[in-house]
Protein backbone atom coordinates (compact mmCIF):
# COMPACT_ATOMS: atom_id res chain seq x y z
CA UNK A 1 0.00 0.00 0.00
CA UNK A 2 1.31 3.63 -0.90
CA UNK A 3 1.76 6.18 2.39
CA UNK A 4 1.03 9.77 1.13
CA UNK A 5 4.04 12.05 1.78
CA UNK A 6 3.11 13.56 4.17
CA UNK A 7 2.50 9.86 6.38
CA UNK A 8 6.21 9.50 5.11
CA UNK A 9 7.12 12.79 6.06
CA UNK A 10 5.82 12.24 9.93
CA UNK A 11 6.96 8.89 9.83
CA UNK A 12 10.68 10.01 8.94
CA UNK A 13 10.32 13.23 10.75
CA UNK A 14 8.16 12.54 13.70
CA UNK A 15 7.81 15.73 15.69
CA UNK A 16 7.70 15.73 19.58
CA UNK A 17 8.68 12.02 19.80
CA UNK A 18 9.58 11.85 23.94
CA UNK A 19 8.21 11.50 27.09
CA UNK A 20 6.80 14.38 29.88
CA UNK A 21 6.86 13.34 33.65
CA UNK A 22 3.80 11.45 34.53
CA UNK A 23 3.55 12.25 37.83
CA UNK A 24 3.81 16.22 37.46
CA UNK A 25 0.20 17.75 38.61
CA UNK A 26 0.37 19.67 35.04
CA UNK A 27 1.03 16.71 33.09
CA UNK A 28 -1.70 14.65 31.47
CA UNK A 29 -0.99 11.28 30.08
CA UNK A 30 -2.90 9.21 27.92
CA UNK A 31 -2.28 5.68 26.90
CA UNK A 32 -4.46 4.17 23.95
CA UNK A 33 -4.34 0.76 22.00
CA UNK A 34 -3.48 -2.36 22.86
CA UNK A 35 -0.53 -4.76 21.95
CA UNK A 36 -2.37 -6.90 20.24
CA UNK A 37 -4.16 -4.74 18.10
CA UNK A 38 -0.36 -3.46 16.56
CA UNK A 39 -1.46 -0.09 17.82
CA UNK A 40 -0.56 1.49 21.16
CA UNK A 41 -0.17 5.63 21.60
CA UNK A 42 1.21 7.36 24.68
CA UNK A 43 0.41 10.59 24.24
CA UNK A 44 1.56 13.67 27.14
CA UNK A 45 0.20 16.86 27.84
CA UNK A 46 2.01 19.48 29.96
CA UNK A 47 -0.85 22.04 30.25
CA UNK A 48 -0.24 25.46 31.90
CA UNK A 49 -2.38 25.77 35.21
CA UNK A 50 -3.30 29.24 34.33
CA UNK A 51 -4.14 29.69 31.18
CA UNK A 52 -5.52 26.40 30.11
CA UNK A 53 -2.82 26.26 27.10
CA UNK A 54 -1.24 23.03 25.72
CA UNK A 55 2.64 24.33 25.99
CA UNK A 56 4.27 20.89 25.30
CA UNK A 57 3.47 17.65 24.09
CA UNK A 58 5.16 14.55 23.63
CA UNK A 59 3.85 11.28 22.09
CA UNK A 60 5.34 7.96 21.38
CA UNK A 61 3.78 5.41 19.24
CA UNK A 62 4.17 1.49 18.42
CA UNK A 63 2.25 0.76 15.76
CA UNK A 64 2.35 0.91 11.95
CA UNK A 65 3.26 4.36 9.64
CA UNK A 66 0.26 5.71 9.63
CA UNK A 67 -0.37 5.29 13.41
CA UNK A 68 3.13 7.25 13.94
CA UNK A 69 2.09 10.03 11.77
CA UNK A 70 -1.47 10.57 13.16
CA UNK A 71 0.24 10.72 17.22
CA UNK A 72 2.65 13.06 15.64
CA UNK A 73 0.48 15.13 13.65
CA UNK A 74 -1.62 15.37 17.16
CA UNK A 75 0.78 16.59 18.98
CA UNK A 76 1.90 19.34 16.44
CA UNK A 77 -1.61 20.59 16.26
CA UNK A 78 -1.86 20.52 20.01
CA UNK A 79 0.70 22.35 21.00
CA UNK A 80 -0.46 26.31 21.53
CA UNK A 81 -4.27 25.39 22.15
CA UNK A 82 -5.56 25.27 25.14
CA UNK A 83 -7.60 22.32 26.54
CA UNK A 84 -10.97 22.40 25.43
CA UNK A 85 -9.58 23.65 21.62
CA UNK A 86 -7.67 20.48 21.68
CA UNK A 87 -10.68 18.48 22.45
CA UNK A 88 -12.60 20.13 19.41
CA UNK A 89 -10.08 18.00 17.43
CA UNK A 90 -11.80 15.20 15.13
CA UNK A 91 -10.42 12.04 13.76
CA UNK A 92 -11.59 13.11 10.51
CA UNK A 93 -9.56 16.19 10.21
CA UNK A 94 -6.49 13.82 10.98
CA UNK A 95 -7.78 11.45 8.25
CA UNK A 96 -8.30 14.28 6.10
CA UNK A 97 -4.58 15.93 6.63
CA UNK A 98 -2.95 12.74 5.69
CA UNK A 99 -4.81 11.24 3.56
CA UNK A 100 -5.20 8.09 5.41
CA UNK A 101 -6.93 5.07 3.29
CA UNK A 102 -10.24 4.10 4.96
CA UNK A 103 -7.59 0.58 6.57
CA UNK A 104 -6.34 3.93 8.20
CA UNK A 105 -9.06 5.33 9.66
CA UNK A 106 -8.84 3.53 13.09
CA UNK A 107 -5.06 5.08 13.95
CA UNK A 108 -6.57 8.61 13.47
CA UNK A 109 -9.30 7.41 15.87
CA UNK A 110 -6.80 6.43 18.22
CA UNK A 111 -5.13 9.54 17.92
CA UNK A 112 -8.02 11.54 19.14
CA UNK A 113 -8.95 9.44 21.70
CA UNK A 114 -4.88 9.69 23.09
CA UNK A 115 -5.55 13.67 22.76
CA UNK A 116 -8.94 12.48 25.42
CA UNK A 117 -7.18 10.26 27.64
CA UNK A 118 -4.15 13.02 28.05
CA UNK A 119 -6.60 15.46 28.68
CA UNK A 120 -8.54 13.47 31.14
CA UNK A 121 -6.05 12.17 33.09
CA UNK A 122 -4.99 16.16 33.65
CA UNK A 123 -8.90 16.89 34.69
CA UNK A 124 -8.17 14.09 37.54
CA UNK A 125 -5.24 15.19 38.69
CA UNK A 126 -6.90 18.15 39.19
CA UNK A 127 -10.18 17.01 40.90
CA UNK A 128 -12.61 17.37 38.07
CA UNK A 129 -14.68 15.27 36.54
CA UNK A 130 -13.96 13.27 33.66
CA UNK A 131 -15.02 13.89 30.17
CA UNK A 132 -17.91 11.24 29.28
CA UNK A 133 -17.56 10.88 25.37
CA UNK A 134 -20.80 10.93 23.44
CA UNK A 135 -18.94 11.38 19.96
CA UNK A 136 -19.87 8.76 17.71
CA UNK A 137 -16.76 8.22 15.53
CA UNK A 138 -16.46 8.01 11.75
CA UNK B 1 23.32 -2.57 -5.90
CA UNK B 2 19.81 -1.63 -6.58
CA UNK B 3 17.23 -0.77 -4.38
CA UNK B 4 14.83 -2.15 -3.40
CA UNK B 5 16.79 -5.50 -2.64
CA UNK B 6 14.46 -8.81 -2.75
CA UNK B 7 14.10 -10.55 0.18
CA UNK B 8 10.84 -12.18 -0.49
CA UNK B 9 11.66 -15.21 -2.23
CA UNK B 10 9.11 -17.43 -0.57
CA UNK B 11 6.21 -14.98 -2.06
CA UNK B 12 7.57 -15.61 -5.57
CA UNK B 13 11.01 -15.96 -7.38
CA UNK B 14 12.63 -14.26 -10.08
CA UNK B 15 12.55 -16.27 -13.77
CA UNK B 16 15.48 -17.55 -14.06
CA UNK B 17 17.07 -16.12 -17.76
CA UNK B 18 17.85 -19.41 -19.14
CA UNK B 19 14.50 -20.45 -18.19
CA UNK B 20 13.15 -18.14 -19.78
CA UNK B 21 15.05 -18.27 -22.80
CA UNK B 22 14.16 -21.63 -23.13
CA UNK B 23 10.55 -20.64 -22.73
CA UNK B 24 10.30 -18.13 -25.15
CA UNK B 25 10.10 -20.48 -28.60
CA UNK B 26 7.33 -22.24 -27.24
CA UNK B 27 5.22 -18.24 -27.62
CA UNK B 28 6.37 -17.53 -31.36
CA UNK B 29 7.34 -20.23 -33.10
CA UNK B 30 6.52 -23.35 -31.66
CA UNK B 31 3.30 -22.35 -30.08
CA UNK B 32 1.28 -25.75 -31.23
CA UNK B 33 -1.58 -27.07 -28.84
CA UNK B 34 0.45 -30.14 -27.78
CA UNK B 35 -3.00 -31.81 -28.01
CA UNK B 36 -3.27 -31.57 -31.76
CA UNK B 37 -2.41 -34.62 -33.20
CA UNK B 38 -2.65 -34.05 -37.18
CA UNK B 39 0.41 -31.43 -37.62
CA UNK B 40 3.86 -30.54 -36.54
CA UNK B 41 2.77 -27.66 -34.66
CA UNK B 42 0.96 -30.03 -32.15
CA UNK B 43 3.53 -32.87 -32.54
CA UNK B 44 6.41 -29.93 -31.41
CA UNK B 45 4.35 -29.11 -28.73
CA UNK B 46 3.54 -32.61 -27.38
CA UNK B 47 7.32 -33.28 -27.48
CA UNK B 48 8.83 -30.74 -25.54
CA UNK B 49 5.84 -31.16 -23.02
CA UNK B 50 6.80 -35.14 -22.29
CA UNK B 51 10.81 -34.01 -22.32
CA UNK B 52 9.20 -30.95 -18.95
CA UNK B 53 7.00 -34.15 -17.81
CA UNK B 54 10.39 -36.00 -17.30
CA UNK B 55 12.39 -32.73 -16.02
CA UNK B 56 9.49 -32.23 -13.67
CA UNK B 57 9.24 -35.88 -12.47
CA UNK B 58 12.70 -36.27 -12.06
CA UNK B 59 13.16 -33.32 -9.71
CA UNK B 60 10.68 -35.64 -6.81
CA UNK B 61 11.89 -39.06 -7.86
CA UNK B 62 8.57 -40.17 -9.63
CA UNK B 63 8.19 -41.18 -13.02
CA UNK B 64 6.25 -38.78 -15.71
CA UNK B 65 3.10 -40.42 -16.00
CA UNK B 66 2.49 -39.09 -12.86
CA UNK B 67 2.53 -35.82 -13.27
CA UNK B 68 -0.51 -33.85 -13.40
CA UNK B 69 -0.21 -30.00 -14.75
CA UNK B 70 -2.47 -27.12 -12.85
CA UNK B 71 -2.18 -23.65 -12.78
CA UNK B 72 -0.02 -23.48 -9.85
CA UNK B 73 -0.38 -25.01 -6.00
CA UNK B 74 -3.61 -23.68 -4.90
CA UNK B 75 -5.61 -25.67 -8.16
CA UNK B 76 -2.98 -28.50 -7.23
CA UNK B 77 -3.99 -28.28 -3.43
CA UNK B 78 -7.40 -28.11 -4.32
CA UNK B 79 -7.56 -30.98 -6.65
CA UNK B 80 -5.89 -33.38 -4.27
CA UNK B 81 -8.04 -32.96 -1.33
CA UNK B 82 -11.52 -32.47 -3.38
CA UNK B 83 -10.78 -35.24 -5.63
CA UNK B 84 -9.33 -37.96 -2.86
CA UNK B 85 -12.68 -36.73 -1.03
CA UNK B 86 -14.70 -37.35 -4.13
CA UNK B 87 -13.14 -40.37 -5.30
CA UNK B 88 -12.67 -42.20 -1.63
CA UNK B 89 -16.14 -41.18 -0.40
CA UNK B 90 -16.89 -44.90 -0.40
CA UNK B 91 -14.37 -45.96 2.21
CA UNK B 92 -14.81 -42.55 4.79
CA UNK B 93 -14.81 -38.68 4.84
CA UNK B 94 -11.91 -37.67 7.30
CA UNK B 95 -8.94 -35.91 6.93
CA UNK B 96 -6.11 -34.65 8.71
CA UNK B 97 -4.73 -31.76 8.39
CA UNK B 98 -2.75 -28.72 10.25
CA UNK B 99 -3.82 -25.74 11.36
CA UNK B 100 -0.30 -24.11 10.50
CA UNK B 101 -1.40 -25.24 6.67
CA UNK B 102 -1.69 -22.60 3.25
CA UNK B 103 -5.26 -21.38 3.19
CA UNK B 104 -5.07 -23.12 -0.47
CA UNK B 105 -5.43 -26.51 2.00
CA UNK B 106 -7.09 -24.99 5.10
CA UNK B 107 -9.78 -23.33 2.90
CA UNK B 108 -10.38 -26.22 0.77
CA UNK B 109 -10.64 -28.51 3.87
CA UNK B 110 -13.73 -25.94 5.15
CA UNK B 111 -15.29 -25.99 1.96
CA UNK B 112 -15.88 -29.92 2.29
CA UNK B 113 -16.71 -29.45 6.06
CA UNK B 114 -19.68 -27.85 4.70
CA UNK B 115 -20.22 -31.33 2.33
CA UNK B 116 -19.92 -33.40 4.94
CA UNK B 117 -16.32 -33.99 5.40
CA UNK B 118 -15.13 -34.46 9.13
CA UNK B 119 -11.82 -32.46 9.99
CA UNK B 120 -9.27 -32.63 12.39
CA UNK B 121 -6.70 -30.20 12.50
CA UNK B 122 -3.62 -30.61 14.21
CA UNK B 123 -1.84 -28.53 16.09
CA UNK B 124 1.52 -27.57 16.32
CA UNK B 125 4.56 -26.93 18.93
CA UNK B 126 6.24 -23.83 19.77
CA UNK B 127 8.85 -24.87 17.02
CA UNK B 128 6.08 -25.36 14.34
CA UNK B 129 6.58 -28.91 14.27
CA UNK B 130 3.16 -31.70 14.58
CA UNK B 131 3.35 -34.46 17.15
CA UNK B 132 3.56 -37.87 15.32
CA UNK B 133 1.95 -39.98 18.87
CA UNK B 134 -1.10 -37.21 18.29
CA UNK B 135 -1.54 -38.15 14.36
CA UNK B 136 -1.12 -41.27 14.48
CA UNK B 137 -4.06 -41.03 17.49
CA UNK B 138 -5.90 -39.23 15.47
CA UNK B 139 -6.43 -41.50 12.24
CA UNK B 140 -9.89 -43.49 12.35
CA UNK B 141 -11.41 -46.41 10.44
CA UNK B 142 -12.60 -43.75 7.93
CA UNK B 143 -9.97 -41.54 7.52
CA UNK B 144 -9.20 -40.90 3.95
CA UNK B 145 -6.30 -38.96 3.86
CA UNK B 146 -3.66 -36.27 5.70
CA UNK B 147 -2.37 -33.62 4.33
CA UNK B 148 0.64 -31.88 5.83
CA UNK B 149 2.53 -29.72 4.36
CA UNK B 150 6.86 -30.06 3.72
CA UNK B 151 7.67 -26.64 4.09
CA UNK B 152 6.04 -23.91 5.60
CA UNK B 153 5.44 -20.57 3.78
CA UNK B 154 5.72 -18.38 6.98
CA UNK B 155 8.45 -20.34 9.16
CA UNK B 156 10.33 -22.32 6.67
CA UNK B 157 9.90 -25.03 9.46
CA UNK B 158 10.11 -28.66 7.33
CA UNK B 159 7.33 -31.17 8.88
CA UNK B 160 8.73 -34.81 9.64
CA UNK B 161 7.32 -35.80 6.16
CA UNK B 162 9.44 -39.25 5.76
CA UNK B 163 7.92 -40.64 9.22
CA UNK B 164 3.86 -38.89 8.31
CA UNK B 165 4.49 -41.27 5.18
CA UNK B 166 5.40 -43.91 6.65
CA UNK B 167 2.78 -43.74 9.12
CA UNK B 168 0.45 -43.11 6.41
CA UNK B 169 1.59 -46.29 4.97
CA UNK B 170 0.92 -48.45 7.94
CA UNK B 171 -2.72 -47.66 8.51
CA UNK B 172 -3.53 -47.42 4.96
CA UNK B 173 -4.46 -43.86 3.99
CA UNK B 174 -3.26 -41.60 1.35
CA UNK B 175 -0.70 -39.06 2.29
CA UNK B 176 -0.72 -35.49 0.14
CA UNK B 177 2.10 -32.62 1.59
CA UNK B 178 1.82 -29.49 0.11
CA UNK B 179 5.39 -29.04 -0.91
CA UNK B 180 5.17 -25.87 -2.41
CA UNK B 181 8.17 -24.11 -0.81
CA UNK B 182 10.68 -27.28 -0.68
CA UNK B 183 10.73 -28.35 -4.51
CA UNK B 184 13.52 -26.88 -5.75
CA UNK B 185 15.31 -26.16 -2.43
CA UNK B 186 15.89 -29.30 -0.83
CA UNK B 187 16.34 -32.93 -2.49
CA UNK B 188 12.52 -34.45 -1.91
CA UNK B 189 11.77 -38.35 -3.26
CA UNK B 190 8.32 -39.59 -3.22
CA UNK B 191 9.09 -43.44 -3.13
CA UNK B 192 11.78 -42.51 0.04
CA UNK B 193 8.90 -40.19 1.87
CA UNK B 194 5.69 -42.45 0.86
CA UNK B 195 4.39 -39.53 -0.73
CA UNK B 196 0.71 -40.54 -2.71
CA UNK B 197 -0.03 -36.76 -3.63
CA UNK B 198 2.26 -33.96 -3.83
CA UNK B 199 1.79 -30.20 -4.91
CA UNK B 200 4.57 -27.96 -6.13
CA UNK B 201 4.68 -25.05 -8.34
CA UNK B 202 6.89 -23.86 -10.82
CA UNK B 203 6.92 -19.83 -9.94
CA UNK B 204 8.71 -20.53 -5.96
CA UNK B 205 11.74 -22.09 -8.04
CA UNK B 206 12.70 -19.74 -10.79
CA UNK B 207 9.90 -20.66 -12.93
CA UNK B 208 7.38 -18.70 -14.41
CA UNK B 209 3.94 -18.16 -12.11
CA UNK B 210 0.66 -20.07 -13.68
CA UNK B 211 2.10 -23.34 -14.04
CA UNK B 212 2.12 -26.01 -11.42
CA UNK B 213 1.88 -29.56 -11.03
CA UNK B 214 0.10 -32.37 -8.80
CA UNK B 215 2.05 -35.71 -8.57
CA UNK B 216 -0.67 -38.41 -8.45
CA UNK B 217 1.27 -41.93 -7.43
CA UNK B 218 0.13 -44.73 -9.85
CA UNK B 219 1.48 -47.77 -7.83
CA UNK B 220 1.79 -48.76 -4.31
CA UNK B 221 -1.09 -47.55 -4.21
CA UNK B 222 -2.80 -46.41 -7.72
CA UNK B 223 -4.28 -43.25 -6.79
CA UNK B 224 -6.97 -41.69 -8.10
CA UNK B 225 -8.81 -38.61 -7.89
CA UNK B 226 -11.85 -37.53 -8.99
CA UNK B 227 -11.20 -34.01 -11.85
CA UNK B 228 -12.38 -30.54 -10.46
CA UNK B 229 -12.37 -29.12 -14.01
CA UNK B 230 -14.20 -31.19 -17.15
CA UNK B 231 -13.77 -30.94 -20.43
CA UNK B 232 -11.34 -32.29 -22.56
CA UNK B 233 -10.24 -35.11 -20.47
CA UNK B 234 -5.96 -33.89 -20.27
CA UNK B 235 -3.73 -35.16 -18.18
CA UNK B 236 -5.15 -38.59 -17.96
CA UNK B 237 -8.41 -37.24 -17.34
CA UNK B 238 -7.70 -35.72 -14.05
CA UNK B 239 -7.36 -32.44 -15.17
CA UNK B 240 -8.63 -30.63 -18.50
CA UNK B 241 -7.84 -27.77 -20.47
CA UNK B 242 -5.76 -26.98 -23.06
CA UNK B 243 -1.85 -27.37 -21.49
CA UNK B 244 0.36 -24.44 -20.78
CA UNK B 245 2.90 -25.04 -22.80
CA UNK B 246 5.30 -22.22 -22.42
CA UNK B 247 4.80 -22.43 -18.63
CA UNK B 248 5.68 -25.90 -18.48
CA UNK B 249 8.66 -25.87 -20.87
CA UNK B 250 9.79 -22.88 -18.59
CA UNK B 251 8.83 -25.57 -15.13
CA UNK B 252 10.93 -28.11 -17.13
CA UNK B 253 14.28 -25.91 -17.53
CA UNK B 254 13.48 -24.85 -13.77
CA UNK B 255 13.69 -28.08 -12.39
CA UNK B 256 16.43 -29.01 -14.41
CA UNK B 257 18.85 -26.26 -12.89
CA UNK B 258 17.33 -27.22 -9.44
CA UNK B 259 18.49 -30.28 -9.59
CA UNK B 260 22.07 -29.87 -10.90
CA UNK B 261 22.42 -26.65 -8.44
CA UNK B 262 20.15 -27.02 -5.52
CA UNK B 263 22.62 -28.75 -3.20
CA UNK B 264 25.05 -25.74 -3.89
CA UNK B 265 22.31 -23.22 -3.65
CA UNK B 266 21.18 -24.55 -0.68
CA UNK B 267 24.40 -24.31 1.13
CA UNK B 268 25.30 -20.73 -0.04
CA UNK B 269 22.01 -19.60 0.94
CA UNK B 270 22.19 -21.33 4.45
CA UNK B 271 25.20 -19.62 4.77
CA UNK B 272 24.18 -16.31 3.94
CA UNK B 273 20.89 -16.83 5.71
CA UNK B 274 22.48 -17.71 9.13
CA UNK B 275 24.89 -14.44 8.68
CA UNK B 276 21.34 -12.38 8.49
CA UNK B 277 20.03 -14.29 11.28
CA UNK B 278 23.18 -14.08 13.35
CA UNK B 279 23.38 -10.37 12.92
CA UNK B 280 20.04 -9.71 13.74
CA UNK B 281 19.45 -11.31 16.97
CA UNK B 282 22.39 -9.38 18.19
CA UNK B 283 19.07 -6.98 18.77
CA UNK B 284 17.64 -7.07 22.16
CA UNK B 285 14.16 -8.53 22.27
CA UNK B 286 14.94 -10.87 18.92
CA UNK B 287 13.18 -14.00 18.50
CA UNK B 288 13.76 -16.36 15.28
CA UNK B 289 9.90 -17.92 15.13
CA UNK B 290 9.80 -21.94 14.69
CA UNK B 291 12.18 -24.79 14.58
CA UNK B 292 15.64 -23.00 13.13
CA UNK B 293 16.64 -27.19 13.03
CA UNK B 294 14.22 -28.47 10.63
CA UNK B 295 14.29 -25.68 8.66
CA UNK B 296 14.39 -24.63 4.69
CA UNK B 297 18.23 -23.07 3.93
CA UNK B 298 16.65 -19.72 2.30
CA UNK B 299 14.12 -18.86 4.95
CA UNK B 300 13.71 -17.27 8.44
CA UNK B 301 10.98 -15.62 10.51
CA UNK B 302 12.22 -12.85 13.42
CA UNK B 303 10.52 -11.12 16.09
CA UNK B 304 11.56 -8.07 17.19
CA UNK B 305 9.82 -6.97 20.12
CA UNK B 306 7.76 -3.78 20.79
CA UNK B 307 8.18 -2.83 17.12
CA UNK B 308 5.72 -3.44 15.25
CA UNK B 309 5.85 -5.05 11.94
CA UNK B 310 4.45 -2.86 9.22
CA UNK B 311 5.77 -0.16 10.61
CA UNK B 312 9.25 -1.53 10.66
CA UNK B 313 8.22 -2.44 7.18
CA UNK B 314 7.63 0.90 6.32
CA UNK B 315 11.27 1.96 7.61
CA UNK B 316 12.61 -0.56 5.52
CA UNK B 317 11.04 0.10 2.49
CA UNK B 318 14.35 -0.66 0.53
CA UNK B 319 13.82 -4.17 1.59
CA UNK B 320 11.36 -6.48 -0.25
CA UNK B 321 10.02 -8.56 2.72
CA UNK B 322 7.09 -9.62 4.38
CA UNK B 323 5.67 -9.69 7.90
CA UNK B 324 3.52 -11.65 10.18
CA UNK B 325 1.51 -8.05 11.14
CA UNK B 326 -2.08 -7.57 9.16
CA UNK B 327 -2.78 -4.19 10.07
CA UNK B 328 -3.00 -3.89 5.98
CA UNK B 329 -5.85 -6.22 6.02
CA UNK B 330 -9.17 -5.67 7.13
CA UNK B 331 -8.94 -7.98 10.26
CA UNK B 332 -6.31 -6.43 12.18
CA UNK B 333 -5.60 -10.29 12.82
CA UNK B 334 -1.41 -11.11 13.02
CA UNK B 335 -0.26 -14.22 11.36
CA UNK B 336 -2.70 -17.52 12.17
CA UNK B 337 0.21 -19.39 11.75
CA UNK B 338 2.38 -17.48 13.91
CA UNK B 339 -0.25 -17.39 16.50
CA UNK B 340 -0.62 -21.45 16.85
CA UNK B 341 3.34 -21.38 17.35
CA UNK B 342 1.64 -19.81 20.83
CA UNK B 343 3.20 -16.45 19.90
CA UNK B 344 1.52 -13.65 21.49
CA UNK B 345 -0.41 -11.14 19.50
CA UNK B 346 2.60 -8.63 20.27
CA UNK B 347 5.24 -10.99 19.30
CA UNK B 348 3.29 -11.79 15.66
CA UNK B 349 2.99 -8.48 15.02
CA UNK B 350 6.39 -7.92 15.53
CA UNK B 351 7.52 -10.35 12.67
CA UNK B 352 9.53 -9.93 9.37
CA UNK B 353 10.08 -13.00 6.94
CA UNK B 354 13.39 -12.84 5.17
CA UNK B 355 13.54 -15.06 2.18
CA UNK B 356 16.63 -15.46 0.30
CA UNK B 357 17.36 -16.47 -3.04
CA UNK B 358 19.63 -17.45 -6.45
CA UNK B 359 19.83 -14.06 -6.89
CA UNK B 360 20.62 -12.78 -3.43
CA UNK B 361 24.48 -11.31 -2.81
CA UNK B 362 25.99 -11.09 -0.02
CA UNK B 363 26.24 -7.21 -0.14
CA UNK B 364 22.22 -7.15 0.13
CA UNK B 365 22.63 -8.78 3.23
CA UNK B 366 25.26 -6.64 4.58
CA UNK B 367 22.41 -3.64 3.62
CA UNK B 368 19.78 -5.34 4.95
CA UNK B 369 21.80 -6.09 8.33
CA UNK B 370 22.49 -2.52 8.38
CA UNK B 371 18.93 -0.82 7.72
CA UNK B 372 16.86 -3.22 9.84
CA UNK B 373 19.29 -2.61 12.64
CA UNK B 374 19.29 1.21 12.12
CA UNK B 375 15.08 0.97 11.34
CA UNK B 376 14.38 -1.40 14.66
CA UNK B 377 16.32 1.39 16.68
CA UNK B 378 14.67 4.33 15.28
CA UNK B 379 10.98 2.04 15.72
CA UNK B 380 12.03 1.56 19.51
CA UNK B 381 13.08 4.71 20.61
CA UNK B 382 9.50 6.09 19.98
CA UNK B 383 7.30 2.72 21.07
CA UNK B 384 6.09 3.43 24.62
CA UNK B 385 5.86 -0.42 25.10
CA UNK B 386 9.90 -0.42 24.83
CA UNK B 387 9.86 2.31 27.62
CA UNK B 388 7.66 0.46 29.59
CA UNK B 389 10.11 -2.87 29.09
CA UNK B 390 13.22 -0.77 29.98
CA UNK B 391 11.51 0.58 33.24
CA UNK B 392 10.63 -3.10 33.78
CA UNK B 393 6.86 -2.32 33.94
CA UNK B 394 4.99 -6.13 33.03
CA UNK B 395 2.83 -5.09 29.74
CA UNK B 396 0.52 -7.92 30.52
CA UNK B 397 -0.30 -6.04 34.10
CA UNK B 398 -1.33 -3.22 32.19
CA UNK B 399 -5.43 -2.74 31.45
CA UNK B 400 -5.43 -1.89 27.56
CA UNK B 401 -8.49 -0.07 25.87
CA UNK B 402 -8.95 -2.28 23.08
CA UNK B 403 -10.33 -0.47 19.98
Amino acid sequence: MAYSEKVIDHYTNPRNIGTLDKASDTVGTGLVGAPECGDVMRLQIQVNEETGVIEDAKFKTFGCGSAIASSSLATEWIKGKTVDEALSIDNMDIVEELALPPVKIHCSVLAEDAIRAAINDYRQKRGLEPLVSDKVHH
Amino acid sequence: MRLPIYLDNNATTQVDPRVFETMTPYFLENFGNAASKSHAFGWAAEEAVDYAREQVAKIIGANSKEIIFTSGATESNNLAIKGVFEMYAAKGNHIITVITEHKAVLDTCKHLEKLGAEITYLSVAENGLIDMAQLEQAIRPTTILVSVMYGNNELGVLQPVREIGALCKKHGVLFHTDATQAVGKIPVDVIADNIDLLSFTAHKMYGPKGIGALYVRRKNPRVKVTAQMDGGGHERGMRSGTLNVPGIIGFGKACEIAIQEMESEAVRLSAMRDRLEAALLQLEESYVNGSREHRLPHTTNISFKYVEGEGLMMGIKDIACSSGSACTSASLEPSYVLKSLGLDDELAHSSIRFGLGRFTKDEEIDFAIDLVTKAVNKLRDMSPLWEMHKEGIDLKSIEWSEH
